[in-house]
């Protein structure tokens, strides 16, 4: 017979291996998505040459010449992100700035939940808007806009990623210290005047890193494209045109009843692989970019 | 600096707090007007009783969101399981036994950098992770399991971090004082930790939840029905333990839809009456996630009182 004092030894360590199985399941999950992209990728990669894949200019799986350049996708998804930047970035700094230099402490608390809550906001909700409310409107003011753009949806995601551009932006700078600020004012130096060429350059490296996760969050997105911007692979910069982003092309081949291991279903895994890498890029530099505040002070 | 510098600089200050606060206005125009546009397109639906108790169907005044709500709180059971049962017990390891030396270090700071990782993992890719995995591999299905497990990926990350800053919270002297009577390290998690940690790991599994429950692409992309005119199987018997574990089997494989994917495949329809089916399912979906939103608002205010160390 065990003692008390023994039995609860046991079931100390017994617990402490529970907890660190747990944790080191999460390891197997990057893991398995490491391991299903490559896998399925590199029998993608063995009927379509990398070559191809990485220098044709079309993307049409579902034609009776197949082709498989991956240009199309990249320049929809990038196109997509890029506008969603332009409306999202001066949008997200004019916000930031007022927030934490101007704004009181009562309309930062209703604030900041509410921009919040534009991420949370279910994104095939903000597809149906994007596509029966936001284009029929861009219509009257656009000429020649199609009814499936990258236009519109690039501006709604613009919206979509505040959290990231406004919200975060705003974290880093009421992170930078106040006697800076006093310094700054104790020169004559104005409210705005010292948030442009004191506040903004010290927190600098926090407000990029924000923009980096929220293009990365755009370039990931998918029903508000899937929905709104087409399902036309199309090498165009014109943000009228009908597209297709990456992600864009996985729900259009997932949608269709494919069989395991035929060449559209492998495809969807080497357009995965692509995304993943592209998004990874992006996190490092802004986990790399949000390392440095720290060192700043 | 000259005069004329000096006055521009002063009147910027009272100009732009005006600009800050129109852009500030912007966005909740934005919000107000898409909340009233689905609002105003999916009214007729919305009042109509038999919207929530129909299935979905050809002729678009008769087709509802029965399946697809009790799709997405059955997936949601599940994911709130799966993810519960992996993120607290990591969360916990993290924060409270972590030794941080060796190889065992090592191994901990990869398990702390790859939560980080997977938190910013496009959705998607769960998607294909799931289609990849669970369904091909496992052999398990474009099931109502599958779907849960892709969901409690894409939780698991929130669920964590949300644990770990609980957790991290507590003062050291709750933990001494236990230490100090005899107790061992689960005691105090047991008794003093978990306890005093609930609320802000509840508040995270709502915000986790909220978001889950809006997902559209992982589960389409896992190959999730659109056409559901039926419901999963009831696990209940009317003899006898009153669960059989072979129906419960039955409803974990069971093909599902959920209200996202609903919304999809309505709005992808180029009928316009589909539309206003959508847009009702698209304010049900919204009002879902305002209602947990709100509820992790309050129990983290909530928290923050109680708890005053």
């Amino acid at each position: 017979m065990l003692t008390f004092i023994t039995r609860k030894k046991i079931l100390d360590r017994f617990m402490l291996a529970v907890f660190f199985t747990a944790g080191f399941i999460t390891i197997f999950i990057t893991v398995g998505i490491v391991y299903v992209l490559l896998a399925d990728s590199i029998k993608f990669f063995q009927e379509v040459s990398i070559k191809e894949f990485l220098t044709e200019k079309e993307w049409t799986p579902v034609f009776a010449t197949k082709k498989f350049g991956i240009w199309p996708l990249i320049s929809g998804t990038f196109l997509i992100a890029a506008i969603a930047m332009v409306v999202s970035i001066p949008l997200g700094i004019l916000i930031a700035i007022y927030l934490s230099e101007y704004a009181s402490v009562r309309v930062k608390e209703i604030a900041k939940p509410i921009i919040e809550f534009m991420e949370a906001i279910p994104t095939v909700v903000y597809g149906y808007f994007t596509l029966l409310f936001v284009t029929p409107i861009l219509q009257s003011i656009v000429p020649d806009l199609e009814a499936f753009n990258s236009l519109a949806p690039g501006i709604v995601l613009g919206f979509m990623i505040l959290p990231y551009t406004a919200s975060m932006a705003e974290d880093s700078m009421k992170g930078v210290p106040q006697r800076i600020r006093e310094a700054s004012y104790a020169l004559g130096a104005t409210k705005l005047r010292t948030a442009v060429t004191i506040v903004i350059p010290a927190a600098i490296s926090g407000i990029v890193a924000g923009f980096i996760l929220g293009a990365s969050r755009a370039i990931g997105e998918t029903m508000v494209v899937a929905i709104a911007a087409g399902m036309y692979p199309n090498l165009t910069l014109d943000p009228r045109e009908p597209i297709q982003t990456m992600t864009g092309y996985i729900v259009q081949v997932a949608l269709g009843d494919l069989p395991y291991g035929s060449i559209e279903y492998l495809s969807i895994f080497a357009v995965g692989l692509a995304l993943f890498i592209i998004a990874f890029i992006f996190n490092s530099i802004a986990l790399w970019l949000r390392s440095r505040i720290r060192e700043a002070y | 600096m000259n005069k004329k510098d000096k006055i521009s600089d002063s009147k910027a200050d009272i100009i732009y707090p005006i600009f800050g606060f129109i852009g500030f206005f912007l966005v909740i125009s934005f919000l107000v007007t898409l909340i009233i546009d689905i609002l105003i397109d999916g009214y007729e639906k919305l009042v109509d009783p038999s919207f929530y108790v129909s299935y979905p169907s050809r002729f678009p005044d008769k087709a509802g969101i029965l399946s697809g709500w009790v799709g997405t709180m059955l997936v949601m059971a599940g994911a709130i399981f799966w993810s519960l049962l992996i993120g607290i017990p990591a969360g916990i390891y993290l924060e409270e036994y972590a030794t941080k030396r060796g190889i065992i270090g090592k191994i901990e700071h990869i398990i702390e950098l790859n939560i980080n990782n997977l938190a910013a993992v496009p959705a998607i890719i769960y998607g294909l992770l799931a289609l990849g995995i669970f369904v091909y591999r496992f052999k398990l299905g474009e099931s109502i399991l599958t779907a849960g497990l892709t969901l409690a990926i894409l939780m698991l990350p929130v669920i964590v971090v949300n644990t770990r800053e609980a957790i991290r919270r507590i003062p050291r002297d709750i933990r001494e004082g236990a230490y100090a009577v005899g107790a061992t390290k689960w005691d105090t998690v047991r008794d003093h930790i978990l306890p005093y940690s609930l609320g802000g790991i509840l508040t995270g599994l709502i915000i986790a939840a909220s978001r889950a429950i809006g997902e559209t692409a992982p589960l389409v992309t896992i190959g999730a029905l659109t056409f559901i005119a039926f419901l999963p199987p009831s696990p209940f018997v009317s003899e006898f333990p009153f669960l059989s574990p072979e129906k419960a089997w039955e409803l974990f494989m069971s093909p599902f839809t959920v209200l996202p994917i609903q919304i999809f495949n309505w709005v992808s329809r180029p009928q316009a009456a589909f539309q206003i089916n959508a847009a009702a399912a698209g304010f049900v979906l919204l009002i879902l996630t305002v209602l947990m939103n709100a509820l992790a608002y309050y129990f983290r205010q909530k928290v923050r009182r109680k708890y005053i160390w």
